[in-house]
């Protein structure tokens, strides 16, 4: 009963969800603020129904409902109950029903934040919204209805896959989805403003707010995805140029880059067009994340049962929705004017060469991903582009950015002065070469050029952004009155620029001095690695919840210090028959001690895998401030008092308008 | 008109993923089409000889089928290599992959043996020489002892009419 | 991120067969300091062809412990980098190349990202110059008022 229920709840959302975009356009259409307010309403009610279809699986697989196909497939009697809530939105039917539903939150936040917006606006914005709703809706109850049932029922579930048994992997998805789904706000922004005619300096601060939290959600889902990939594939690597990671870096990319063009648009009134258009591609790019992981066109080995007409059916939806789109930008965009003149040496000239290496990054990954399926589609063969490929190519378009990073900040807007810039940025300059300099030389004796470089630019990235955070403190006559007239805003990008900064260290700090060994040991034998020292004390066999394992003891020591003891992992997971490695890690904040275990032999010697992991904290830190970076950026006041005032302008401008 | 570049852009990927989405992605066609059968000195199963090589395979067209006891898909394709051999409208050369002797007898006792010889791979050294990444995997040779055409998965009685047939009757 | 998935997935079910498959026990090939280099650096530019998105390096599946075998064998016999390259492509095609080798076909791949930016660069100075050459509009009245009272609450 509670199954068909939810997939009455999905068909009732469906519903909802097609007069959420009717009925407010029609409004629009016939200024009839009666048609456009229901807008509100019509999104408050979707996110009842699909809320309550989420219930009602999340049920089904908490009450191990197994006449439930999708619950059959991947819940187990024995699977602990966190993870037959997680199990949810395990596998593509869920995954979608967990998409739709964030669709909808978002909506509804649209709905309640944007009371204080031009009614047109956000009714307009929340049509668009229900739009694409509408779409995902068909798309769940045409191809991928979670809710269907299965006669006659198993005695027993399939199981969720064990490699998803895992606490990161449990929000992955969820924050991840945040993102995707985040970045369909701005979009509906960017037609809304397209299709009203209205595109200033206030559409620019209105869509800032919403773009900066999808892009935050999205910066947490990737860090989440990479620490979780880290530490339970087994072998310590932490990025590896996947389709379905490219998937989410590309509109990570695009939404970074749309957050530095808002900025530009709504100081500045410049280049409007390219910011709609980013904010079309940054969804867009989301929406080909999921034809790509979903419809099995490409080789990325994933979770997803991949299905042609799934694949169809997404391809589908983007050719309207994105085709709609750029087809209504092709139509509007070239009546948008820019207001003013561009210098290229200032602030916002200096944020567009940003969007130039941002836009470039993006669009390489999109080719490199593509790359194959082009010469396979054209008959020119098979060929694999992996990380060989996206790593050297991805260094020469990172460095610029990090570099403009500290620059950009110390430069004013409409027009700068290299004299003053050189005589600001000096000290940061300095500090940079010589602790750059130095640092690889005392954390590991010796340094390589990557080092040098990373440890350089990552320290400029920050030196750069706390000292533009000082000139905003000293500005003021004592530190408590200029610590308070720090923006909020200001402190965020403060803290996302340092996040960058700490990546890059991480990132080359990792692939400079990380080091490996793939050893057979026998019980008390020792392998030294990074100057540790491993021994191997022998395995035993080791009970969980639901599965069996042989647990190592490794004791690792440097000098005659003891350091940790780690207890790796190998799995069997009866239900499905999988065998899993738990790879065991020492963590600290300048290095990790990383060990996995192999295969067993007949003499009681293991193989295993040691690496040394230097900085590799760092990487997931930097995303970490990043999303912190973003949390207080939305949360500056600007955005939450100046609301009256934008009110105000509106009226103002309509006024003038008509 | 530049406004419109977007558009021609997402016409272009739209027409790439519909091409792509009826290809699999997976499949690796074989560098070996073309040319000469790799070189192999194989044991056999209780064969005439105690090992066989590439020279003997020359004269008429064969059909090498890497299979394994241990393996789903060969118990698909099984019925099917059964029926050619009986037909007498192939000649088939097993290769057994990886696999242990004492799985293999009781399989082949249980499904019939449509191999005219069967030779062991127990390293998986000559599947590597042929490019072999996951069995079963057929390799169409001509009388030349050239491989014409390589089924990566079970062989069906589609792919054996429509693409393998008429490339042997081309070839001789 | 999940993709690892299909690939445990797909050797479970090997594994959950009846038999499995023979993995025989190699001798270990010992390698000088400067050929174990080549192996190690080399491992992670070959596609293992089960777990098609995983590396030689990483992957667990069993063909891709007989290739690393391969390898080093080839190492320890002295073979240099193009001709280890040039052994597994003459049987598993350029598929097998995480990093594809420089020709005809591939050369827009590597070019791609450079002109990508050069692209990007000659549009914005393009777009600045259109700014500079279109006579500076003054911002009407209304926006220069609405510009105003949002700067006032910023």
């Amino acid at each position: 009963m509670i199954p068909e229920l939810g997939h009455f709840a999905v068909i009732l959302a469906l519903g909802v969800a097609l007069l959420q975009a009717a009925v407010p356009l029609l409004g629009w259409r016939r200024h009839d603020a009666r048609l456009m307010s229901f807008a509100a309403s019509a999104a408050q009610g979707q996110f009842l129904c699909v809320a309550a279809a989420y219930a009602c699986l999340t049920y089904a697989f908490v009450s191990k409902d197994f006449s439930v196909a999708y619950v059959a497939e991947n819940d187990h009697s024995q699977l602990p109950l966190i993870y037959r809530i997680t199990a949810v939105w395990g596998a593509h039917e869920g995954s979608l029903l967990l998409w739709v539903l964030i669709l909808s939150a978002w909506s509804l936040a649209v709905s309640v934040f944007n009371r204080r917006l031009p009614l047109e606006m956000s009714a307009l914005v929340l049509s668009v919204l229900g739009m694409i709703s509408t779409g995902f809706y068909l798309f769940i109850l045409l191809t991928s209805n979670p809710f269907t049932r299965l006669v006659p029922a198993p005695a027993e579930g399939r199981d969720l896959n064990p490699i998803l048994q895992d606490p990161g992997l449990a929000v992955h998805p969820p924050m991840l989805y945040m993102g995707y789904v985040g970045f369909s706000v701005a979009f509906s922004f960017a037609i809304a403003a397209l299709i009203g005619g209205r595109l200033d300096a206030a559409w620019a601060r209105w869509t800032r707010p919403w773009t900066t939290t999808a892009w935050m959600f999205l910066t947490m889902g990737i860090t989440l995805g990479s620490w979780w990939a880290y530490k339970e594939l087994g072998w310590g690597g932490w990025w590896f140029w996947d389709p379905v990671e490219n998937a989410s870096f590309m509109p990570w990319l695009a939404g970074t880059a749309l957050i530095h063009s808002l900025a530009v648009t709504e100081k500045r009134g410049l280049l409007k067009s390219w910011t709609v258009l980013l904010a079309i591609i940054a969804f867009s790019l989301s929406l080909l994340g999921t034809f790509l992981v979903r419809s099995g066109v490409l080789v990325s080995v994933h979770a997803f049962a991949s299905d042609p007409s799934r694949g169809m059916f997404i391809l589908g939806f983007m050719v309207v929705v994105v085709g709609g789109a750029l087809s209504l930008y092709a139509w509007r965009a070239p009546r948008l004017s820019s207001d003013g003149e561009l210098r290229l040496f200032s602030r916002e000239g200096l944020l567009l060469f940003n969007n130039v290496f941002l836009a470039a990054a993006a669009a390489a990954v999109l080719f490199g991903t593509l790359y194959p399926l082009v010469l396979d589609a054209t008959g020119l063969g098979k060929v694999s582009v992996g990380p060989p490929y996206f790593n050297p190519v991805f260094l020469p378009l990172v460095t610029p950015l990090i570099f403009l990073v500290g620059l950009a900040a110390a430069v004013p807007w409409k027009r700068g002065d290299w004299k003053e810039t050189v005589r600001r940025l000096r000290w940061p300059a300095l500090a940079a070469l010589v602790f750059g300099g130095a640092l690889p030389f005392t954390l590991y004796g010796r340094s390589t050029p990557l080092a040098s470089a990373g440890a350089l630019l990552g320290l400029w990235a920050m030196f750069a952004a706390v000292q533009d955070v000082w000139r905003r403190v000293r500005a003021k006559p004592d530190l408590g009155s200029g610590l308070a007239a720090v923006p909020r805003a200001a402190w965020g990008m403060t803290l996302a620029h340092v996040g960058l900064g700490v990546w890059a260290l991480g990132v080359s700090g990792v692939v400079s001095f990380g080091d490996e060994h793939d050893v057979r040991l026998a019980r008390g034998t020792t392998t030294e690695l990074g100057g540790y020292t491993f021994r191997f004390d022998g395995a035993g066999e080791s009970q969980g919840p639901n599965y069996t394992a042989q647990e190592g003891t490794v004791t690792v020591t440097h000098g005659d210090r003891p350091v940790a003891v780690l207890h790796p992992q190998k799995r069997l997971y009866p239900s499905q028959g999988t065998v899993m490695t738990q790879s065991s890690i020492d963590i600290g904040l300048l290095r990790d001690l990383y060990v996995s275990l192999g295969d067993s032999f007949d003499d009681g010697s293991w193989s295993l895998r040691v690496y040394y992991k230097p900085l590799v904290r760092m990487i997931w830190l930097g995303g970490v401030l990043m999303f912190f970076g973003g949390m207080l950026a939305v949360s500056d006041r600007r955005y939450r008092l100046a609301r009256a005032a934008e009110r105000r302008a509106a009226e103002a401008l309509e006024g003038a308008a008509a | 008109m530049r406004f419109a570049i977007p558009l021609v852009v997402l016409a272009l990927l739209v027409g790439l993923f519909m091409i792509g989405l009826r290809r699999d992605p997976h499949l690796v066609p074989s560098p070996l089409i073309g040319k000469a059968a790799p070189a192999f000195d194989l044991p056999t199963l209780d064969g005439k000889r105690p090992r066989m090589t590439d020279a003997d395979l020359r004269g008429a067209p064969v059909l090498v089928n890497f299979f394994a006891s241990w393996c789903a898909g060969c118990q698909e394709e099984h019925a099917y290599l059964m029926q050619l051999a009986q037909n007498g409208q192939a000649r088939l050369l097993g290769i057994d992959y990886k696999d242990a002797e004492s799985d293999l007898r009781p399989w082949l006792t249980r499904r019939g043996n449509p191999y005219g010889v069967i030779l062991t791979d127990l390293e998986g050294k000559a599947g590597i020489d042929w490019g072999v990444y996951g069995v079963p995997e057929t390799f169409v040779l001509d009388a030349k002892g050239t491989v014409i055409y390589k089924q990566i998965g079970p062989m069906t009685p589609e792919i054996w009419q429509h693409d393998i047939q008429p490339l042997l009757r081309s070839a001789t | 991120m999940k993709r690892r998935v299909a690939c445990v997935l797909l050797l479970a079910l090997a594994a959950a067969g009846a038999r499995a498959e023979v993995q025989t026990v190699k001798p270990e090939i010992p390698l000088t300091p400067q050929q174990e280099a080549l192996y190690r650096g080399l491992l992670p530019e070959l596609r293992c062809l089960v777990c098609q998105n995983e590396s030689l390096a990483e992957s667990q599946a069993s063909l891709a412990a007989d290739l690393r075998y391969e390898v080093r064998g080839l190492v320890a016999k002295g073979e240099d980098e193009t001709a280890i390259k040039k052994y597994l492509t003459d049987r598993y095609g350029d598929f097998v190349l995480y990093k594809p080798p420089l020709e005809a076909r591939t050369a827009l791949l590597w070019a791609a990202p450079f002109l990508l930016v050069l692209i990007g660069l000659t549009m914005l100075f393009a777009y600045a110059r259109r700014t500079r050459a279109t006579p500076a509009t003054r911002p009407p009245a209304d926006e220069a008022a609405l510009r105003k009272i949002l700067d006032d609450h910023s």
